[in-house]
């Protein structure tokens, strides 16, 4: 890369800083408790749309981890989440009728807080339905592997997407607000992950599990990329530059090993596959608002009338994380 | 703080052992362990960074003040590598031995490190031991363990820039002196040591080091010696001292960065089984072993020599892990360049090409004589053809053509990591999916064995215009044609076998037996049953008219047109039982 294409990356980088800027104005803040953040908090974003149901155990399962301090975007939710989010203690809410595509899929917004607040903090950034596991989760909170992170000079976390989905239809367990969603969709794939590197970014392409399997077969090229950094101490020079799959400067992409050696890394476990998702499928294709018009909605759609069961003799039931690691789905690199 | 006397009532007499504490961050659990001691009887002398802000000073000298035996020394900037560590090292142990007279053995600790075992049982274990000095302590040609490649010349280069923030200028200016063959010169000729810097010496040895009249020249030296902190006392003890046991009383491992690995409270039953005394670095939020550690609680344990042998397998485990990975994993931290895999694929696997063209249900019988997992063209154009014709297979790998061919090779790779364990094998032909070839040619995991031109056989059994007959010969030819130079290419690493079709119907038996014997060692025993091979009558004749219509085939070696390959008793059924 010549001093030119440096440059140019650092011209997107910026450009994707002023986007943030501009799009901070369609924010509106509901409750601001930034106050309380203090010098080592870990902050997570996130950004959501109708989640009422997930908030509860949500918010739980990462304050349990140790979050200090949550910022959430509500994108019109109209089923009282921003009401239940504003009387939470730990939590700063902005509510934006905004177009969620056309802020860079809310990135835009988790930009804009994260140069106004989170510099010099490690952050986390998730969806409603993402579930951080890393080496030790159940024995060391979150700021042991933030800490240890620190002391090992390493800025960015790599945590794979894991599509959990239930045994039988989706929507056969309905989910009550408040439970583990892992009680219902135990199961995932273990090892039909599709993994390149991107050359220009440095960040690898991850695809694969229960949705290239079942909706799609015929178009891999089309299905969800897994991969994503959501842990990243953060610096007000630093942007998502596609949802958290991918960091400016490159460097921060760079969350695997290239000489045969294993980094430390978590996997995100996505509670997408429960009896929630038809509707929200209905939802989100109705509204357009999502990648590539939404055609991976589209592709669920299809795929659910006919084949609602993404599970399949090979599926594994999962238990924890050392499963996950001894299955080379994460790793503990050299923490011990 | 200096000046209090009033004795506490809950402190017990000053003893034999008094600790230096060298502290930097987390001073609220450096006080916890310094309060231990010093209610135990040990005099603690702590040191604290002079970087450290001055109100967390304050507060912790205010937590510490209502005990005598604790003392707090000049302070000095620590920056990791510099003389600065071994300035308040020196200082602290100068207040240790003049305010403490009982004092007999002096350990150097750090603000994160936390006994492991009563501190009775540790002066009981020097008192046992009077006069010797706990001090890693080997000659540079001895350690592997060095951080920069630097092991000698940390003696005789002059380290003027900062590693950690000079990257830079340091490697820069270490190169220089190289090319200009820098030297300097080593004060009395003593042998430079290197060690952990967490010892334990005893009083008359430490005074020797800081009293001696060299002192000044050995400072002076050592100030520009890079990491003085892990030579300046490993080096002088050697010249005062006549019993140095040469290891180290406090459990620390390094990583391999160089950076100490921290103990947290899952590490709790592996600290108290290893019989360690102290161990360094600890948590500050490990709550769960301050708490244990720090109580008395933890007596009444089998006190034996310290055994940390539990503890080094695991990190070093995790270094290893670290370093070179698990073989043939792919995965979102592990992503190797070509040829820095460390291993292609996690397991063996077997490759056939041509075989299923030329026996009957070769699969079939490979499967019952091998005990292995025998699949279809696993490459083939339409599907995957996983063994039993499943649809999806281990690890959920799909049989979906578009899926396996979006990337081969995270296809074969999550194929054989996914099942470790049962080895595979699979049919291949230069009908399938070309891409791997390389792949595996390279790839020592494999087994690739080939009778080239059998492909022509279902061509002979096919219902097809002579025409397409030909076309597709030449198209099937030219691409195993280049699949063979791969395989013959010097590089290649896998185990590979290459009969072409006249010669292996000539003497079938022998190469089964070598690919069977090689996949299952273990059972060696002779192949009693044959697979079946196909009827080939009339297959010399084929190949006569494809040459005729234009058309070399040149991978089946010799076939005579008129006569059948084999004789005509032994060409069905299941003749070649070879005992």
């Amino acid at each position: 890369m010549g001093l030119i294409g440096a440059y140019r990356l650092r011209l997107r980088r910026r450009r994707l800083h002023l986007r943030g800027w501009l799009k901070r104005r369609e924010m509106t803040n509901v409750v601001n408790r930034t106050g309380a953040i203090r010098g080592d908090s870990i902050i997570l974003l996130c950004t959501l749309r109708n989640e009422r149901i997930r908030l509860p155990y949500f918010l739980r399962y990462y304050r349990d981890l140790g979050v200090n301090h949550f910022m959430m975007v509500d994108n019109g939710s109209d089923d009282g989440s921003r009401e239940f989010l504003q009387q939470q203690p730990d939590v700063s809410l902005w509510v934006t009728p905004g177009s969620y595509r056309k802020s860079r899929f809310g990135m835009d917004w988790i930009t804009a807080l994260q140069r106004k607040y989170c510099h010099g903090h490690w952050t986390l950034v998730v969806d409603p339905d993402e579930f951080l596991v890393y080496p030790f989760c159940e024995t060391r909170p979150l700021r042991a592997l933030t800490d240890w992170l620190d002391t090992s000079g390493i800025r960015s976390f790599s945590a794979m997407l894991l599509d959990m989905y239930p045994k039988g239809p989706i929507d056969a367990q309905p989910y009550r607000e408040g439970q583990d969603p892992f009680e219902i969709a135990q199961w995932f794939d273990s090892a039909n992950y599709s993994v390149k590197r991107n050359p220009g970014n440095g960040n690898l392409w991850i695809q694969g599990g229960p949705r290239a399997r079942v909706f799609f077969p015929e178009e891999p090229i089309a299905a969800p990329a897994l991969n994503k950094i959501p842990l990243v101490k953060w610096n007000r020079a630093y942007a998502y530059a596609s949802s958290t799959h991918m960091l400016m400067p490159r460097g921060l992409n760079l969350v695997y090993d290239e000489w045969g050696g294993e980094k430390a890394s978590g996997c995100l476990l996505h509670a997408k596959f429960l009896d929630t998702f038809a509707a929200k499928a209905e939802e989100e294709l109705s509204r357009g608002q999502h990648y590539a018009n939404s055609a991976e909605y589209r592709a669920y759609r299809d795929g659910l009338k006919t084949q609602p069961d993404l599970w399949c003799k090979w599926s594994e039931k999962y238990i924890n994380w050392r499963q996950l690691e001894i299955l080379g789905l994460m790793s503990k690199g050299n923490w011990a | 703080m200096t000046g209090a006397s009033v004795p506490a009532t809950h402190q017990a007499a000053n003893g034999t052992l008094g600790f230096v504490m060298l502290c930097h961050t987390a001073l609220h659990r450096a006080a916890e362990t310094a309060r231990h001691w010093a209610e135990r009887g040990c005099p603690v002398v702590i040191h604290v960074d002079k970087r450290v802000q001055k109100w967390s000073v304050e507060k912790l000298q205010s937590d510490l003040a209502d005990l005598t035996n604790i003392r707090f020394s000049e302070r000095f900037a620590c920056e990791w590598g510099t003389w600065g560590i071994v300035a308040a090292t020196q200082a602290a142990a100068e207040v240790m031995l003049a305010d403490f007279p009982s004092v007999r053995h002096v350990y150097l600790s750090s603000g994160s490190c936390l006994p492991l075992r009563p501190v009775k049982e540790l002066i009981a274990y020097l008192d046992e031991r009077p006069r010797t000095d706990f001090i890693e302590s080997v000659t540079t040609e001895e350690v592997g363990w060095t951080i920069g490649g630097l092991n000698m010349e940390r003696f005789t280069l002059r380290f003027p820039f900062s590693w950690r923030t000079q990257r830079w200028l340091f490697d820069r200016y270490v190169k220089l002196q190289r090319r200009i063959g820098f030297k300097r010169t080593i004060p009395n000729g003593i042998v430079p040591h290197l060690g952990s810097q967490w010892w334990c010496l005893t009083r008359q040895t430490l005074s020797t080091i800081l009293q001696g009249p060299d002192r000044a020249l050995y400072d002076r030296y050592f100030r520009r010696v890079w990491i003085p902190d892990e030579s300046y006392f490993q080096t002088l003890v050697r010249q005062v001292s006549a019993n140095v046991e040469s290891r180290s009383l406090t459990l620390s491992k390094f990583d391999f960065q160089g950076k100490p690995h921290i103990f947290y409270d899952d590490h709790l039953q592996l600290l108290r089984r290893s019989d360690c005394f102290v161990a360094r670095k600890i948590w500050p939020h490990a709550n769960k072993l301050y708490a244990t550690f720090l109580s008395d609680d933890a007596e009444g344990q089998a006190g034996g020599e310290p055994n940390p042998g539990k503890i080094d397998r695991l990190f070093s485990k995790a270094v290893e892990r670290r370093v070179k990975g698990r073989p043939g994993l792919y995965m979102q931290s592990r992503f190797p360049h070509e040829h820095w895999e460390n291993g292609r694929t996690a397991a063996p696997y077997s490759v056939f090409q041509g075989f299923s063209d030329v026996f009957e249900n070769f699969e079939g019988w490979l499967g019952k004589v091998t005990g292995t997992r025998v699949h279809g063209h696993l490459f083939a154009p339409d599907r995957v053809e996983f063994a039993g014709g499943e649809a999806v297979f281990n690890g959920a790998l799909s049989d979906s053509a578009a899926l396996r061919d979006y990337n081969t090779k995270s296809f074969l790779a999550n194929l054989i990591w996914a099942t470790r364990g049962e080895r595979q094998c699979f049919q291949f032909g230069p009908g399938d999916n070309q891409e791997l070839n390389w792949f595996m040619a390279l790839d020592s995991n494999a087994q690739i064995s080939v009778i080239s031109g059998a492909w022509a056989v279902p061509l002979f059994k096919s219902n097809l215009n002579f025409t397409d007959i030909r076309r597709e010969a030449a198209r099937l030819q030219k691409i195993e044609l280049d699949h063979l130079s791969v395989l013959r290419n010097g590089a290649a690493k896998a185990r590979i076998r290459i009969w072409n079709l006249a010669e292996f119907i000539e003497n079938p038996m022998e190469p089964l037996q070598t690919i069977v014997d090689e996949i299952s060692p273990r059972s060696l025993r002779r192949l009693t049953e044959a697979p079946r091979l196909t009827d080939l009558t009339g297959f010399g004749q084929f190949l006569q008219n494809l040459r005729n219509q234009g058309m070399q085939p040149v991978l089946m070696g010799d076939f005579p047109t008129t006569n059948d390959p084999r004789p005509s008793d032994s060409r069905r059924g299941r003749p070649y039982l070879v005992k």
